[in-house]
């Protein structure tokens, strides 16, 4: 964002200017720089394949917050993306034998290819209409898995190898495998932030405040909103395919339509078009699903009451929340 | 003498499910005037608006900008040929700032289609003084940092139209421009149109008979989807036809 605050600094004082200036960019660097630092203690500590579960999820709502946060658009079929490219890294892991950086890529690009087929038909639609499809599609995506040979159908792919980086570096060892997954999340977390602070991310956030008014000055806003969606499923495509290193395995799970609704949950709850808000959400479900496991269905009732209880109390999300009392955009 | 037409309809049509909200409009704006559309209520001025900035498709006739048919293209695509709309309700962008706002018309016209979501959006700066200079010709400067949303409403149609100037059009069609302003704003605004209008045609759908009185140089008048009658305000007024539709529409 401009830095506008500095040519009125005598309205600086008057009114609050909650639009990004140049202090708050240099803000967003230091959170940047910490998330960074804890990623890089954070195994020393903590459980590592916790870790990666956590940063898989976070990139996954990364990318889903991209779509709904600052291109306004809800799509309640995120799953497809995640778990077809899932099934594809793992499969071109198991099958054709790939090191994992180019079962990665094959996958994501899976999830780019599919996000680009659902998108340019469900962008045709708005609101509600626009999730409907979403929706729809992804079951489709879903009953395709089940059916399909390749998948394995209720088994899934297990015993996916972990291989080693480029033929060389072993990824057998959690803490090797830590790296890569830390890097691959650092990656999509700094590539998401240019892409809102860019200049098609400007265009994007007016189109999403206003969208008539976005076509009247010259947007072909659909092309626009086409291009959020691509990119938001190879991101999800992106988290997808490392899980799949990271458990060794693709299941009907990441496809189902009840991880579509995770991914809404964890962005709600961490805060909507906020940047780090999906992080957070991301870290408090994974942390609920890792820990209250032991409840067995429970879990599911726990995360409803959180939801429920977000949703009562602070509707803007945990960082959203934090956002609104430091008056700084997250 | 040949007067240079730039925008023109021919027996333009909308129907509603039978109900013929236009019904065969023939219309022509001259370049360098400023034209007003008024009549009653439900006389179809918004949904003419509407047909000529093809927020909505026309069941039958034509539009024709600077010789070209335009009937068939996509409003962002009318918007490209310099035949720019404005909003009954404001439309500013809440969440930008008022320069942003301003800047995001101007990176349409200068930066171009913005795919580029891997650069960064300081490259965006150097529209940044047009952006301010525009916001200041308006008089809102002292808010350029804000963000749209804590403007007051006549601020926030100031803020609309500096960004519809931003992209230089040749021609403006403004939807009711005064629609819920105060006494104040009302003189402001007109002045401003008048300003633009300067240079530029400009095509007004507008309730205030006395704005359109003092602004315009030809008013078309519209009763029940058609034209009823056209001319410079002291004919149109005069027109007892006119007169009637008022009258009878419950308008003094």
């Amino acid at each position: 964002m401009a830095d506008t605050a500095a040519l009125a600094p005598a309205d600086a004082a008057i009114a609050p200017v909650i639009s990004e200036g140049r202090d708050d960019r240099a803000l967003h660097r230091r959170i940047m720089l910490g998330i960074a630092v804890f990623l890089a203690v954070a195994p020393f500590v903590l459980y590592p394949v916790f870790l990666m579960k956590v940063l898989c999820f976070g990139l996954f709502a990364l990318a889903f917050n991209l779509l709904l946060g600052y291109g306004g658009l809800l799509s309640f079929g995120h799953a497809a993306y995640f778990g077809m490219a899932s099934y594809l890294c793992a499969y071109a892991a198991k099958v054709w034998g790939l090191s994992p950086e180019l079962a990665i890529l094959c996958g994501t690009l899976t999830a780019a290819l599919l996000g680009l087929v659902f998108g340019a038909l469900a962008i045709r639609r708005q609101g509600i209409y626009f999730s409907m499809i979403t929706l729809a599609l992804a079951q489709m995506a879903f009953f395709f898995s089940l059916q399909a040979k390749f998948t394995g159908g209720e088994d899934g792919i297990q015993a996916v190898p972990r291989g080693a980086l480029f033929g060389t570096i072993s990824l057998a060892d959690d803490r090797a495998l830590y790296g890569l997954v830390a890097l691959v999340f650092m990656g999509g977390l700094l590539l998401i932030y240019r892409i809102i602070h860019s200049p098609f991310g400007q265009v994007l956030k007016a189109i999403r405040d206003n969208e008539p008014r976005a076509i009247s000055l010259g947007y072909r806003v659909n092309q626009y909103k086409l291009a959020v969606f691509v990119l938001s499923a190879t991101l999800a495509g992106l988290a997808g395919s490392t899980k799949a290193i990271v458990f060794q395995l693709a299941s009907l799970t990441d496809v189902h339509w009840a991880m579509s609704g995770e991914v809404v949950l964890m962005t709600l709850v961490g805060g909507m078009g906020t940047v780090f808000g999906p992080i957070i959400g991301a870290l408090v479900i994974v942390t609920m699903e890792t820990y209250l496991a032991q409840f067995g269905a429970w879990v599911t009732i726990i995360q409803g009451v959180v939801f429920v209880l977000c949703v009562l109390l602070f509707r803007e999300g945990i960082v959203g929340l934090i956002a609104r009392i430091t008056r700084r955009p997250l | 003498m040949a007067q240079d037409i730039i925008l023109s309809t021919t027996r333009l049509t909308k129907e509603f499910k039978g109900f013929r909200a236009v019904n065969g409009v023939t219309l022509e704006v001259v370049r360098g005037t400023i034209h007003a559309l008024i009549g009653p209520n439900g006389a179809g001025k918004t949904t003419c608006f509407n047909l000529l900035t093809k927020f909505l498709s026309p069941t039958a006739g034509a539009i024709h900008y600077k010789g070209r048919d335009i009937s068939r293209l996509q409003p962002a695509d009318v918007a490209r040929l310099g035949l720019v709309r404005s909003f009954q309700i404001s439309a500013v962008f809440p969440h930008l700032t008022v320069m942003e706002n301003v800047r995001i018309a101007l990176q349409r016209r200068k930066h171009g289609d913005s795919f580029d979501f891997w650069r960064a959006e300081t490259v965006l700066r150097r529209l940044d003084a047009e952006a301010l200079d525009l916001v200041d010709q308006v008089g809102l400067s002292e808010f350029a940092g804000h963000q749209a949303v804590e403007l007051s409403y006549g601020r926030k149609r100031a803020l609309e139209i500096a960004t519809t100037l931003a992209l230089d059009p040749e021609m403006l069609l403004l939807d009711e421009p005064m629609a819920g302003m105060g006494h104040e704003d009302v003189e402001r605004t007109a002045a401003l149109i008048r300003r633009v209008g300067k240079d530029r045609t400009i095509l007004m759908v507008e309730h205030n008979l006395s704005v359109v009185a003092s602004l315009s140089d030809r008013i078309t008048v519209l009763a029940r989807g058609q034209v009823l009658a056209e001319g410079d305000y002291a004919t149109v007024s005069k027109d007892p036809r006119v007169i009637e539709a008022y009258i009878g529409a419950g308008h003094g």
